[in-house]
């Protein structure tokens, strides 16, 4: 036993930001649902007036989840594993425990903000990153100080060597620094202007092509390093603790990692595809997608190669249940991806309700499973208190798995009627439908995704209670696990 | 030739570069680790084994507390 035998891991922001994740992930998803019921009942659209239009809670619900859910997620599992692979507790430094509190009241605030201005209206029009000028040097600052404590620990570490999970949560901080900085850049008009309009708006540094670019850029790289790069992250290091398996192949994480970090750069001029953007440059972004399903499914094998032997696993304890299928629905996504990012797949479903079925089974299934079995992984340890109900937790996962595929496969349905529907044309070469004739079409599907949410929201009540009763209520436990969780 | 095409061109060369780098390091990673030199498979238990008081896979030199238990050891001896 060595001299710092006493010392404990410290989980207090770890803690604080498991609260924002549940508490950002209902909110979302309950704004996401309420907007699929928009679709498919249009009179919902009149409810609160402005406030309540699609138009206003669509960005809402996407930088909710993205933003508040997901990031205050890929917080919480940092804060929790950091300290874990590199074998050094927050409390060995005062310094890295404020800027880490600071770092979640200044986060808090930010949150407050983006929904607060997003519901009034302020919006820089550049998708996924909506928020105005103020409230992006804020997120500057709050990146900045998770950077301070990352490397922070870094230098502080105990282990050597940098475990897999932390090469994936460097990465998730680089690449969204610099791709933030360059797609936000932007001039407030007040100051420009000698004070004339909203203090609050701004115009883009870029116009144009260059404009959509940079957007793209960004817009799908915070898939990459949002919805990607830190949930790798979780899993590489919550799977192997859980199942008391080792990774499958170490070497395998090292080169897929590269190879993520090199194709996944270059992948977001799909977006763009049949746009004026010069010609190879959408070749290259078609070309790139499909080769990012070599490095993304030698992470979901490498996964799933991890539970080699120990299959019975999957049936004896839930937690594993849910990894294993984000791995699975990872696997499914990055598949799904590169065949729209086609040319000629993506003539069809561009601009369709298959991108968002395309999406929604990569974070349904992928980022929130992965989201809340690591936050189930953590909570015996950081509560001391066995989980509180692995029936509930059964129930749960077999509601939102029932979710996620009545979500995708409407979508699926919906998005190439429309598609097909958009290009038919008749003898003449004219339009054989007008748009009006496509909504009354896709009525059905966006009926059956309207319930789909609701399951998965229900779903995530389970988890929220499961999560709270396990922090008050539940059988307190002596010892650490060391590897499966508890659960009564 | 205009800037439109050089883009390509020095895209299309950058790409296969970047290819030749990864694979070399694909073929060093494995090659290393036939040679005896290298075993990456062990940092896999950083996870399974990361208590804090576990004996770490491999000694940070540099942390400040190895290096006073090391000071701590000398002088006990």
């Amino acid at each position: 036993m060595q001299s710092h035998a006493a010392l404990e891991y410290d989980y207090s922001v770890a803690k604080l930001f498991t609260y924002t994740t549940i508490l950002f992930g209902f909110v979302g998803m309950l704004i996401g649902t309420f907007i699929a019921a928009q679709l498919a009942f249009p009179e919902l659209n009149y409810w609160m007036g402005e406030y309540g239009t699609f138009s206003r809670l669509r960005p809402l619900h996407t930088n909710v989840v993205i933003y508040g859910f997901t990031v205050s997620g890929v917080f919480a599992t940092f804060y929790y594993s950091a300290q874990r692979v590199l074998k050094v507790s927050m409390a060995e430094s005062n310094f890295l425990m404020f800027v880490g509190k600071l770092q979640f009241v200044l986060y808090v605030i930010l949150a407050a903000g983006m929904v607060v201005s997003l519901l009034m209206g302020y919006s820089s029009s550049k998708e996924y990153a909506e928020m105005e000028w103020p409230l992006d040097i804020l997120t500057v600052a709050v990146w900045v100080l998770w950077g301070i404590v990352m490397f922070g620990l870094i230098g502080l570490r105990r282990e050597k060597t940098l475990y897999i999970s932390l090469w994936y949560f460097i990465a998730t901080f680089l690449g969204v620094a610099m791709l933030y900085l360059f797609n936000n850049m932007a001039l407030p008009t007040y100051f420009f202007s000698g004070g004339l309009g909203n203090i609050m708006h701004s115009v883009s540094m870029y116009s144009g092509t260059n404009d959509a670019l940079v957007q793209w850029w960004w817009g799908h790289n915070a898939v990459a390093f949002v919805f990607t790069v830190p949930i790798i992250a979780m899993i590489y290091y919550f799977l192997p603790k859980e199942s008391g398996q080792a990774i499958y192949s170490y070497k395998l994480s090292l080169l897929s990692f590269w190879g993520l970090m090199f194709v996944y750069l270059w992948a977001g001029s799909h977006h763009l595809l049949w746009s004026t953007v010069p010609d190879w440059m959408q070749s290259m972004g078609s070309i790139f997608s499909v080769v990012l399903i070599l490095p993304s499914w030698g992470s979901a094998i490498n996964m799933l190669l991890t539970m080699k032997g120990e299959w019975n696993q999957l049936t004896e304890n839930p937690l594993i249940k849910f990894m294993v299928l984000a791995s699975t629905f990872y696997m499914l996504s990055t598949l799904e991806g590169p065949i729209q990012a086609i040319k000629s797949v993506n003539a069809i479903a561009h601009f369709t309700d298959w991108i968002p079925g395309h999406v929604h089974d990569g974070v349904l299934g992928w980022v929130a499973f992965m989201i809340m079995a690591s936050l189930f992984h953590m909570a015996p340890r950081m509560y001391k208190r066995e989980i509180y109900s692995k029936k509930l937790m059964d129930a749960q996962f077999w509601l939102q798995i029932t979710a996620v595929v009545l979500y995708f496969t409407s979508m699926w349905i919906a998005g190439i009627t429309q598609g097909m529907m958009w290009r038919a044309v008749d003898e003449y070469g004219n339009l054989m439908y007008s748009f009006i004739d496509t909504v009354a079409v896709l009525n059905p599907y966006y009926t059956i995704r309207a319930l789909a949410g609701v399951l998965y929201l229900t779903g995530f009540l389970m988890f929220a209670y499961n999560m709270y009763k396990t922090m008050t209520a539940s059988r307190k436990i002596e010892a650490e696990p060391q590897f499966r969780s508890p659960m009564a | 030739m205009d800037i439109r095409e050089l883009q390509g061109y020095a895209s299309f060369f950058m790409t296969v570069f970047l290819v030749v780098v990864l694979y070399s390091y694909i073929v060093y990673l494995y090659r290393s680790e036939k040679r005896g030199e290298k075993d990456y498979e062990k940092y896999g238990n950083i996870a399974l084994d990361d208590k804090i008081d576990s004996t770490p896979i491999e000694h940070n030199p540099k942390s400040q507390s190895e290096k006073k238990e090391l000071k701590n050891e000398y002088v006990n001896d």
